[in-house]
């Protein structure tokens, strides 16, 4: 029977359902004119929701309700950061949502209940949890990218959206049947107890297949990331953000999760298959990005290649790559925020600063964007000192341990060809002449400008100062 | 005597008739939400089987979460469905394909 104490484990998810419901409530009842306050609102939500998880977090794993959900630091640094993302991309939306007239209560209600998925997917201890989390943060998302209602494109790509991620829970849950069926039970812990005896390893394998199929989907490593550059072009930014940033921790959680925690003595079998997933995800990630005009496509590209270095990490399969592959996720998270923040602070009404031409000349009309942007980019590429290199160096040497030197090399190369097109932006930016009806003044919203320039400046402090954070992680895994 | 095996492969069958049906379909959106549909339902006689067999009751509460999920992901997809036609005027697969690249 479940205790008080199981709810007191859950606390901050208890109450950000609460949250969310009454939120939608507010919304209903609010006269236009407040529908401002909402904003502030949410946001003390989240911020209240990070309290909550950071001062209640337990000395050694806690789990509850029977194991349906672990409390462990692994999570609780995640569900930090997947909060504190959605803050961002709530503080980015703003001018972006009014300037559209979108800014409507659904988007916040949407947001709280993904990020709530997010939570419950990366403390999922059983695959019932797995699945119901990933479903809450997907199922939000869909919706999230169809909230532009008049756009042609949104529902385009929301429609894309949801085909391909239905194809892809459907791929995870024959996974999970499968698994099942070999192992006789649901839960990570008892899965990784069984699978180590060898029962029916065949089923077991076939099972992790669909399963790393399912993960593949989610995060967006090539061959499976048809849906990343249409979503991302299609849905409006502050969408786009979310899911390039709380979405990809919450992917890293779950790949975690299911292959470490649940599978992870058949890591000789999704070893090899996850280092042939990261080459692809690098290749076709950095060459097609190459060619984009869209600026968004083009992040997106970025992001497919991103997650293919995140692979990196897990390739590993030991809690170095694991913390390599964490302080990765959390890495690309913060720079994507930048650099579609910056987009969204370019962005006013009727204009929404795609296409990377609009920002030709822009360090003439708008300097210190336009360097958060080139430092963005910068960091993206991996250039020292910045965060990006940091990162990138932890997973290269996580598949150097791995005994994987091709993998790489191969990571060394395709990042140099993945320079080129962030320096492209950067060229842009900075030496081509300014164009009628590109991007010119940035927004006057305060509160974002402030934000957007620290969460800037973070990615150029947290290159040279990243102790604390790696050591986090590590310690999260155990080590250090 | 119907075994296991005939309802492992029954699910295979159905989960392949889905996913052919989500790939080959090149006329109607409204098709893509039925393969959906199957596949789930696949999933779920995998997962009562192999809980009959096994002599364990989770696969089967697991079919009910999946069913409550499935219902929720249609009403969903329907909704952009009608959105989609709201905005474009047809619901044929290959007609969607304004963003390229």
């Amino acid at each position: 029977m479940p205790t008080l104490n199981d709810v007191l484990v859950l606390l901050p998810e208890f109450y950000l359902v609460a949250a969310a419901c009454l939120l939608l409530l507010a919304d209903a009842f609010m006269k236009p004119a407040q529908r401002g306050a909402l904003h502030w609102i949410a946001i003390v939500v989240l911020l209240v929701a990070t309290y909550m998880v950071v001062a209640g977090q337990p000395d050694a794993t806690v789990t509850a309700f029977g194991d349906m959900f672990v409390r462990d630091r692994t999570s609780e640094i995640l569900k930090v950061f997947a909060l504190l993302c959605t803050v961002l991309v709530f503080i980015y939306a703003r001018p972006y949502l009014l300037d559209r007239k979108q800014f409507v209560g659904e988007f916040y209600t949407l947001m709280i209940f993904a990020v709530l998925g997010v939570m419950l997917l990366v403390s999922a201890g059983n695959l019932v949890m797995v699945y119901l989390g990933l479903e809450l943060l997907t199922l939000s998302s869909y919706a999230l990218v169809a909230l532009n209602r008049d756009s042609p494109l949104s529902s385009e790509a929301a429609i894309k959206y949801f085909v391909l991620g239905a194809l892809s829970s459907g791929m995870l849950l024959y996974g999970m049947s499968m698994v099942y069926g070999a192992t006789g039970t649901l839960g990570l812990a008892q899965l990784h107890a069984t699978a180590t005896h060898g029962a029916m390893p065949h089923l077991l394998v076939f099972g992790l297949i669909f399963m790393l199929v399912g993960i593949a989907f989610k995060l967006g490593a090539a061959p499976f990331h048809m849906w990343i550059p249409d979503v991302y072009q299609g849905a409006s930014t502050p969408v786009t953000t979310f899911i390039a940033s709380a979405s990809k921790l919450a992917a890293f959680g779950m790949a975690w999760r299911l292959l470490e925690t649940g599978l992870g003595d058949l890591s000789p079998y999704w070893q090899p298959m996850l280092a042939v997933l990261a080459v692809l995800s690098m290749a076709i990630g950095n060459l097609v990005a190459i060619v984009q005009t869209n600026l968004k496509r083009m992040l997106a590209y970025s992001t497919i290649s991103h997650m293919g270095y995140l692979l990196l990490g897990l390739v590993n399969a030991g809690p170095e790559g694991y913390a390599a592959a964490m302080f990765y996720a959390i890495s690309y998270a913060l720079m994507s925020t930048v650099a579609f923040g910056v987009i969204m602070a370019l962005a006013r009404a009727g204009f929404e600063c795609e296409e990377i031409a609009d920002l030709k000349g822009l360090n003439q009309r708008s300097p210190w964007f336009a360097a958060m942007m080139a430092l963005a980019m910068f960091s993206l590429a991996g250039v020292p000192p910045l965060f990006g290199f940091y990162a990138k160096y932890l997973v290269l040497q996580a598949a150097i341990d791995a005994h994987m030197l091709w993998l790489a090399l191969a990571g060394a190369v395709f990042a140099i060809v993945g320079l080129y097109y962030y320096l492209h932006v950067v060229k842009v930016m900075y030496f081509d002449k300014p164009v009628e009806g590109g991007a010119d003044r940035s927004t006057p919203d305060m509160p974002m400008r402030v934000v957007l320039s620290l969460n800037g400046l973070a990615l150029l402090v947290l290159g040279v100062y990243w102790g604390p954070l790696l050591g986090w992680c590590r310690h999260s895994f155990g080590i250090g | 005597m119907i075994t296991l095996s005939h309802f492992i492969v029954l699910g295979a069958i159905l989960f392949c008739i889905a996913v052919a049906g989500l790939f080959i379909n090149r006329k109607n959106v409204i098709v893509l939400l039925m393969a959906i549909e199957l596949m789930l339902l696949a999933v779920n006689i995998n997962f009562v089987a192999f809980s009959r067999f096994g002599h364990d009751v989770a696969g089967q509460v697991f079919v009910f979460f999946i069913l409550t999920v499935a219902a929720a992901e249609s009403a969903i997809g329907l909704a952009i469905l009608v959105l989609l036609f709201r905005n474009r005027s047809t619901v044929n697969v290959a007609e969607i394909d304004s963003m390229k690249g």
